[in-house]
C-alpha cells in the first residue's frame, strides 16, 4: 500500500487517515500554508505550522480545532511519524515528512528555494516519494537574486517621485507584501500598506514575529503625504476606484508572471517586477534533485512539461491533477475574475 | 546598446502615445548620436539583410541551453516570441559589454557572407556578454523584425519635436532612400538627402471611414467620388529617368511589376502619381485573390503574367515637372493628371481611376450598394478643393465602404495567442455545418474585447476536449458571426473555399451552435460573386 495517494478530495494518508491540503471537509487537515488554494474553510480537524495557526485564524476564523508543530518536530499518527520542514514559501509555509514502515514522502506545498529574509528558509528533505509543483516549471523562468529586484524596486520609486507619481506596488497579501515590506525596509522610506495587508501583518506580530513597520492606509492620509512614500495594495485593489484618486499612481506588478514581457503588457501595469514565491525552474530541479527521490509527483503548474523534462533526465514523474490549480494560466488569469484566487496564487 | 535597451523597456511599459513620444525624445536627446540614424530605420522597417537564419539561431540556442528541442518549443508557445524565449532561456552571461547600438548593427551586417562556424562564433559570445534585456534586443537586431509599437507618425512626432523641425519634412525625409551608415542624425532631420535622391515617395494621404450619413458632407457637387480599389495602394515615381513604383507599406516594389516599366519612357521627369495597383483583365478588375498571385514574389512567371495583368488606376498627381503639386487642389490635380494620362500610348495600363458622376447623394448610395459588381470595396469621397494632406486627416477624404459579408458560425478550435495574449486563449478557428459534419472556414483572432476574451478563455478551459500540441479542441457551443471582404475557391482547404480578411465580428451569446451557417450557403454565394 503506497504511504500516499490522490483522491478527489486531497492528498490522502490511509494509514494515518489524514489529508493533506483537501479541497472538500475532512476529519484531519494537515495543512502546508495558508494560502487559500491549499486551506480550506469546514474541515474538523487543522494540523499546521505554529506560524500558519495566525493565518488560519485570521482568515478561517477563531472557532477553529488547530494543532501546530514546530518544524523538525515529529508526531505519530496511528503508526506514521509526521514532521514538518521549512518549504521557504511564506510565513509558516511546511514540507510535509511521512514517514511508515521506513518509506518516507515529502508533499512540498508550495515552496522557493531562495531565502527571502522572511520565511525560514527551504530545506531539502530525502526522500522516497516527493510531491513537487511546478507552477514556473519552465525553463524562461529564472529569477534574479532577491536584492537586485529590491534595487529596481527602489530605483522606480526614486523616479515616480521625481516625476510627481505615486508609486504602488501589486503584491499578494499574504507572502509578498511581508517580503516587500522586509526587503525595501532598508530604503528608508514610509511603506503604506492596505488594510488587507495590515490585518495580517498584526496577526503575524502578535503570534512574534519581527516585521519593520508598516501605516495603515486610511482616508486621513493627504495624498501628498503618500506620494513621499511606498504604497503596496493587493491585487485585487489594482484596477479599483481608489487608485484613481491617487496623484498620478504608477503601478508596479511583483509576480513571477512579469518575467515575459506578455505578462506584463496584459496586466498593463506601469512596471513589473520578477519576484516570485515560488521555485524557478533551477530551484525545482535543484530542489528536487536534492530529495533523491525515487519517484517525484508535479502538481499544480506546468504539469505535463514538467513531468515529461524530469522523466527525461532519468527521475521517475507522473503529472497529478489536484485543484491547486489544472493548468499553468488558470493561475494567472483565473485570478483576474476572481480576486480571492489571485490572492494566493503567486 | 544599453541606452537603447532601455528605451524599448520605456515604450513597452506604457500604453500612453505621450509616455512614448516623451521616452522617444529623451532618447534622441541622450543617445550616441552614430546610433539615431540605425534606431530610425529600425522603427520604419528598414530591414537590413539578415545574417543568420532563425533555424541556425534557434538551434544555437537549444544547444547552448541544453534542453531537448521539445522543451524549447514548449516554452516559445508560452512566450510568444523567438527572441525573447532564446533571451530567457540561455545561461546567465559570464562577461559584460557596452558597445554601441550602431557597432552591434554594423558587426552583424559583417557576417553576411561568412560561414556558419564563424557566425556562431560571433553570436554565442554576443549572448555570453549581455543580460536577459540586452540579449532580447541583439536578437531582435538579428531578424530585423523591430515591432515595438512605434507608428511611424508616432516616431515623426517625436524627431519634430526632439529637433523642433516641421513633421512633414521628416516624415519625406526618412520616407525616402537612406542607409544609416551614410548619413548623420542631423542630415537625416535637415532631409540633406532627399534632394539628391530621386526615388522618394511622398507620404500618402488617408482618409477615414465615413461614420455619419453623406449628407452630412453638404453639396454632393462639392465632392468627387471614386471607386474605392481593392488592391495595393502605390506611388509611381519618375524622376531623373528612372522609375520607382512604392508600396503604402513604404516597400519598392518596382520589380514586381515589370507592366508599368514601360512608362520610364512615356512620363516625363519630375512626375510621381498616386494611385492602385490593379489586376485588371479585358479593362475589368479583377478580385483582390487574382492579385495576390502577383505579390511578394521574386520572380514572376509567364503564366502569372498571363493570368494576373497588372494595371494601375491613378487617384491623384502629386508631382509634376519636378514640382510638388500637394499644395494644389484636388480639381487642379485631376485635370493635370487626365492630361498626363492622355498622353500615354499604350492604353489600360495607366488608367484614370474613374469619377462617378451622380446628381444627389441617394443616386451614389444606390451605385455604392453594387460595388462589389466591379470587385471595388465601396466608394472614396474627396473633396474638390481638398489638398494633399500626409497622413490621416478627417474631413477633406473619406471612405464609404460597404458592409462586409457575415456568415455564423461555431469555434471548434483554440490556440494561445501570442505577445500580449501568450497566456490566453485568443485565436480560434471556426466552422460551419455540412450536413452533419462541421467543417472548417475560417481563423480569426481579433474583434473581441479584454473581458470577452477572458470569457472565452475560460469556455476552452473548462471544455477542451482534446489536445493537439498548442491546440484545444472545444465543444462546439459557442457561436460567432465572422465578417469577411470576399470568397474564394480554395483547393488548399477542406471546405473548397477560403474567405478573405475574416474577423469576429460579434460573439453571437442569442444563437446556439444548432442555427449557424451552412457550407451551401457559402457556396451560393461564392457562385454569385464569379
Amino acid at each position: 500500500m503506497a504511504l500516499i495517494r490522490f483522491s478527489n478530495k486531497g492528498i490522502y494518508c490511509e494509514q494515518g487517515d489524514f489529508y493533506i491540503d483537501p479541497w472538500k471537509p475532512v476529519k484531519l487537515a494537515v495543512t502546508t500554508h495558508g494560502h487559500a488554494d491549499h486551506v480550506k474553510w469546514g474541515n474538523q480537524a487543522y494540523l499546521c505550522h505554529e506560524l500558519t495557526k495566525p493565518i488560519l485564524l485570521h482568515r478561517l476564523g477563531a472557532e477553529l480545532n488547530i494543532q501546530t508543530l514546530r518544524y523538525r518536530e515529529e508526531i505519530n499518527i496511528n503508526g506514521v511519524k509526521l514532521s514538518m520542514f521549512p518549504a521557504g514559501h511564506v510565513i509558516g509555509s511546511a514540507q510535509i515528512r511521512l514517514e511508515y514502515k521506513g518509506e518516507v514522502c515529502v508533499i512540498s506545498g508550495d515552496y522557493k528555494v531562495e531565502y527571502d529574509g522572511i520565511s525560514t528558509a527551504f530545506e531539502p528533505v530525502k526522500c522516497h516519494t516527493f510531491v513537487s509543483e511546478s507552477t514556473f516549471g519552465l525553463p524562461i523562468y529564472k529569477w534574479l537574486p532577491q536584492q537586485l529586484i529590491f534595487d529596481q524596486i527602489g530605483n522606480w520609486v526614486n523616479n515616480n517621485q521625481e516625476q510627481g507619481k505615486t508609486s504602488v506596488l501589486i503584491a499578494y497579501s499574504l507572502g509578498k507584501a511581508q517580503r516587500l515590506i522586509n526587503g525595501l525596509k532598508d530604503q528608508d522610506r514610509p511603506i503604506y500598506v492596505h488594510q488587507s495587508i495590515a490585518n495580517l501583518n498584526d496577526a503575524f506580530i502578535q503570534a512574534g514575529v519581527a516585521l519593520p513597520e508598516t501605516i495603515r492606509i486610511s482616508p486621513e492620509i493627504r495624498k501628498e503625504t503618500l506620494q513621499q512614500g511606498l504604497i503596496i495594495v493587493p491585487p485585487a485593489l489594482a484596477d479599483g476606484r481608489w487608485m484613481k484618486t491617487l496623484q498620478q499612481a504608477a503601478t508596479g506588478v511583483c509576480s513571477g508572471w512579469m518575467q515575459v514581457r506578455a505578462g506584463r503588457r496584459w496586466r498593463s501595469a506601469d512596471a513589473g517586477f520578477a519576484l516570485s514565491d515560488h521555485a524557478d525552474w533551477p530551484g525545482l530541479l535543484s530542489a528536487i534533485k536534492a530529495t533523491e527521490a525515487e519517484k517525484v509527483f508535479v502538481t499544480h503548474g506546468f504539469t505535463a512539461t514538467f513531468s515529461k523534462y524530469l522523466n527525461e533526465i532519468g527521475i521517475e514523474a507522473e503529472e497529478v491533477k489536484t485543484q491547486y490549480g489544472t493548468e499553468e494560466e488558470e493561475i494567472e488569469t483565473g485570478a483576474q475574475e476572481n480576486p480571492e484566487i489571485k490572492e494566493e496564487a503567486d | 546598446m544599453k541606452r537603447f535597451t532601455e528605451l524599448i523597456a520605456q515604450l513597452e511599459m506604457s500604453n500612453k502615445t505621450n509616455d512614448k513620444i516623451a521616452a522617444l525624445v529623451r532618447y534622441f536627446n541622450e543617445a550616441n548620436d552614430l546610433d539615431k540614424p540605425y534606431v530610425i530605420a529600425m522603427f520604419t522597417g528598414k530591414r537590413p539583410r539578415r545574417p543568420v537564419s532563425t533555424a541556425l539561431i534557434k538551434e544555437w540556442a537549444i544547444e547552448l541551453s541544453e534542453l531537448p528541442p521539445w522543451l524549447f518549443a514548449e516554452s516559445y508557445h508560452s512566450v510568444g516570441d523567438l527572441s525573447e524565449t532564446i533571451a530567457l532561456i540561455l545561461p546567465p552571461p559570464a562577461k559584460t559589454t557596452d558597445l554601441p547600438l550602431h557597432q552591434w548593427i554594423n558587426a552583424l551586417q559583417d557576417l553576411n557572407g561568412k560561414d556558419d562556424e564563424s557566425k556562431k562564433k560571433f553570436i554565442v559570445n554576443a549572448w555570453d556578454s549581455l543580460d536577459t534585456q540586452e540579449r532580447f534586443i541583439f536578437n531582435k537586431l538579428i531578424s530585423g523584425n523591430f515591432r515595438i509599437g512605434v507608428s511611424n507618425k508616432m516616431l515623426v512626432n517625436a524627431l519634430a519635436k526632439q529637433s523642433d523641425t516641421e513633421s512633414n519634412k521628416i516624415m519625406h525625409s526618412i520616407m525616402g532612400k537612406w542607409k544609416p551608415d551614410e548619413i548623420s542624425y542631423q542630415e537625416l532631420i535637415a532631409g540633406a538627402h532627399v534632394d539628391t535622391d530621386r526615388s522618394w515617395p511622398y507620404p500618402f494621404c488617408l482618409a477615414y471611414a465615413l461614420d455619419s450619413p453623406p449628407e452630412s458632407l453638404g453639396d454632393v457637387k462639392e465632392w468627387q467620388a471614386e471607386w474605392k480599389w481593392d488592391g495595393i495602394r502605390g506611388q509611381i515615381v519618375k524622376r531623373g529617368g528612372e522609375l520607382f513604383i512604392w508600396s503604402r507599406g513604404e516597400e519598392l516594389v518596382t520589380d514586381q511589376f515589370p507592366e508599368l516599366h514601360f512608362l520610364v519612357d512615356e512620363l516625363e521627369d519630375g512626375t510621381v502619381l498616386d494611385g492602385e495597383i490593379l489586376s485588371v483583365k479585358e479593362g475589368k478588375v479583377q478580385s483582390f485573390s487574382t492579385l495576390q498571385q502577383r505579390l511578394n514574389r521574386k520572380t514572376i512567371s509567364k503564366g502569372q503574367l498571363e493570368s494576373a495583368p497588372i494595371a494601375f488606376y491613378c487617384y491623384d498627381l502629386l508631382e509634376q515637372q519636378g514640382i510638388d503639386q500637394r499644395g494644389k487642389t484636388l480639381g487642379i490635380r485631376r485635370k493635370a493628371l487626365i492630361e498626363i494620362i492622355k498622353k500615354i500610348k499604350s492604353q489600360g495600363v495607366l488608367v484614370l481611376s474613374p469619377g462617378i458622376e451622380v446628381g444627389s447623394w441617394a443616386e451614389l448610395a444606390l451605385l455604392r450598394a453594387d460595388s462589389r459588381l466591379n470587385n471595388s470595396e465601396g466608394l472614396m469621397l474627396k473633396k474638390l478643393d481638398s489638398l494633399y494632406h500626409s497622413g490621416r486627416k478627417r474631413g477633406d477624404w473619406w471612405k464609404w465602404k460597404i458592409n462586409p459579408y457575415t456568415v455564423d458560425t461555431v469555434m471548434i478550435y483554440a490556440q494561445k495567442g501570442s505577445g500580449r495574449r501568450a497566456n490566453f486563449y485568443t485565436d480560434y478557428t471556426f466552422a460551419v455545418r455540412d450536413g452533419e459534419q462541421l467543417i472548417t472556414i475560417a481563423k480569426a483572432y481579433s474583434g473581441l474585447t479584454d473581458q470577452e476574451i477572458k470569457e472565452v478563455d475560460a469556455f476552452v478551459k473548462k471544455n477542451a476536449i482534446e489536445k493537439f500540441g498548442p491546440v484545444r479542441t472545444v465543444k462546439p457551443e459557442l457561436v460567432f458571426e465572422i465578417a469577411f471582404e470576399g470568397i474564394a475557391e480554395s483547393k488548399r482547404h477542406k471546405a473548397g473555399l477560403a474567405l478573405r480578411f475574416p474577423r469576429i465580428a460579434r460573439w453571437r451569446k442569442d444563437k446556439k451552435a444548432a442555427e449557424i451557417n451552412t457550407l451551401d450557403d457559402l457556396r451560393q454565394l461564392l457562385n454569385s460573386t464569379l
